[in-house]
């Protein structure tokens, strides 16, 4: 038995109340997270998958639209299909993947993200399962040694995901364009624009995003604009949970929908 | 109405198990109502702390069926079918029945420093109404330590007590360190010896909050990203050298008068 520090004594190690068991709880608490697995594993194949692919990235001239999914945006690596590419290439071999240069920004953004560690560390580590359910380990050490200490790195790749935004949104500025064509939106480029639209939300709603507006000043007398910041960001922040599923699932989706119509699955239809 | 049966844990240090009391339910009832009939009937020896009957004073904190609830909030007819069961918190010693020693609490109470405002202005001090509001959703916490129940880091891990404040206690120090008034910088107190890298952000003690306060998304993460700033982010800490601006840590604080 050890005393904590302080002039009030307190006996650690007492003998607790109740049954010795892992939970009481009726309910079915367990649901939580089977549904955030099986999503979360759904997403992971269906990224690596698409990753690994190589091909069907890509909507160019030949269908006279100009839409690049997701998962290859910006496509900076010299392998990349005619048209994909960016200004700025990285010489690799061509049956090298360009995603695979990319996909570590937004996976550390996602990895490292306030909601999904509570989701995954809940569902995959179980730790705990749920509240009030008892973890699973034996021992315990948080965030405080690695490598979950580097967990603490979540606003580098938050930084990194606003450039990214950034660039998705010129990609769905740029779908508007119909080589051949002219200007015009198909279910491509609304597609796109929802897809880029989700990703601000989620990074405009996330933790670190709501200090560094203004959480992190002692007083918001002293820095009004700051404080304004902070006031717009906060109830997005309140949504952030809600963001982080529907971006996950619609960058999925959107990679589906631009892989269908370049394979020539799919037609991306014109809507004026 | 129909009689229900509550199970409730009876016993002490020495050990304990479940006695059942068959009890007729009455229309609007809280668990604290029955857990009161019971003392007036079958088990006057039950033990069980109350006093507002409001959800206000936090004393009659305990787990409904494995959930920690205050149990003069917890409506019977809120409840599923079947037996109820209703157990002491978990993550403290037990003295008797549903009564837990809970000076762990009061021991990490101590260990908070202290708000320490600067030398009082000629015309007095001055708080603005959005740094008020600011904290007020941490004032409303009523001290039941149902999040400090709740919390996996200390309920699963006893060892943890030892270096582990828990979220009642950052909400009280997110409070002090949004402060406009106060000159402490209590951030290496809070990862070093109050364990804050040890909370996981579940999101269990929000979870059970009666107050509804946002413990995990407006004291706990802001407490996390305040000490990247002062211990993980390097363009941050350039900045703070560049403009020479320092901050006297929690121990400089209390042993040095403020500027």
């Amino acid at each position: 038995m050890t005393a904590v520090g302080s002039s009030t004594k307190v006996v650690l190690g007492g003998t607790r109340g109740g049954p010795d068991v892992a939970t009481l709880r009726q309910d079915r608490w367990w649901v939580q997270p089977v549904v955030t697995v099986s999503i979360l594993t759904a997403f992971v194949i269906y990224s690596t998958w698409a990753a690994f692919q190589n091909k069907n990235y890509y909507v160019g001239a030949a269908f006279n639209r100009d839409l690049i999914s997701p998962f290859y945006s910006p496509c900076i690596a010299s392998s990349c299909t005619s048209g994909a590419g960016s200004g700025f290439l990285i010489h690799t071999p061509q049956w090298f993947s360009p995603a695979l240069l990319i996909l570590i920004f937004p996976l550390g953004f996602r990895l490292t993200c306030y909601y999904y560690r509570r989701s995954y560390y809940r569902a995959f580590w179980w730790s705990p399962p749920a509240c009030a359910v008892s973890d699973a380990h034996a021992s315990y050490s948080g965030e405080t040694k690695f490598p979950l200490i580097m967990q603490n790195v979540h606003r580098y790749f938050f930084y990194f995901g606003l450039v990214f935004n950034a660039l998705l949104t010129y990609d769905a500025i740029r779908a508007f364009h119909q080589p051949g064509l002219g200007w015009g939106v198909t279910v491509g480029t609304v597609v796109l624009v929802v897809n880029a639209t989700l990703l601000w939300l989620y990074s405009l709603s996330c933790h670190a995003c709501r200090h560094l507006c203004g959480g992190q000043v002692r007083s918001f007398a002293k820095h009004p604009i700051r404080h304004k910041f902070w006031k717009f960001v906060t109830p997005l922040n309140a949504k952030h949970m809600n963001f982080a599923w529907a971006s996950l699932v619609f960058v999925a989706l959107t990679d589906v929908y631009v892989r269908l119509v370049a394979s020539g699955a799919l037609t991306d239809y014109k809507l004026f | 109405m129909a009689d229900v049966t509550m199970r409730i844990w009876r016993g002490d240090a020495t050990g304990g198990d479940f006695e059942n009391y068959t009890v007729a339910q009455q229309e609007g009832e809280v668990v604290l109502d029955v857990i009161h009939r019971i003392q007036a009937t079958d088990a006057p020896d039950l033990a069980c702390r109350w006093n507002c009957k409001a959800g206000k004073c936090g004393s009659c904190a305990a787990e409904i069926n494995g959930k920690p609830r205050l149990m003069c909030m917890t409506r019977m007819d809120q409840l599923p079918e079947g037996p109820v069961t209703v157990t002491p918190m978990k993550t403290f010693p037990i003295i008797r029945d549903l009564v837990t020693d809970v000076s762990f609490n009061f021991a990490m109470a101590e260990k908070v420093p202290a708000l320490l405002p600067p030398p009082m202005p000629a015309d007095g001090y001055r708080m603005f109404q959005e740094d008020v509001e600011r904290g007020q959703e941490f004032r409303k916490c009523i001290e039941c330590f149902m999040c400090q129940d709740v919390c996996h880091v200390i309920r699963d891990h006893e060892e943890n007590k030892q270096h582990y404040a828990g979220p009642r206690f950052f909400i009280r120090y997110a409070e002090l360190e949004m402060h406009p008034l106060d000159t402490n910088d209590r951030r290496d107190l809070i990862r070093e010896e109050m364990g804050l890298g040890y909370c996981n952000i579940t999101k269990c003690c929000t979870e059970v909050c009666p107050e509804h306060i946002k413990i995990t998304d407006n004291a706990i993460i802001p407490l996390k990203e305040r000490v990247v700033d002062a211990q993980y982010d390097p363009i941050a800490w350039l900045g703070r050298k560049i403009r020479r601006k320092t901050k006297r840590t929690a121990s400089e604080a209390a042993v040095q008068p403020a500027p």
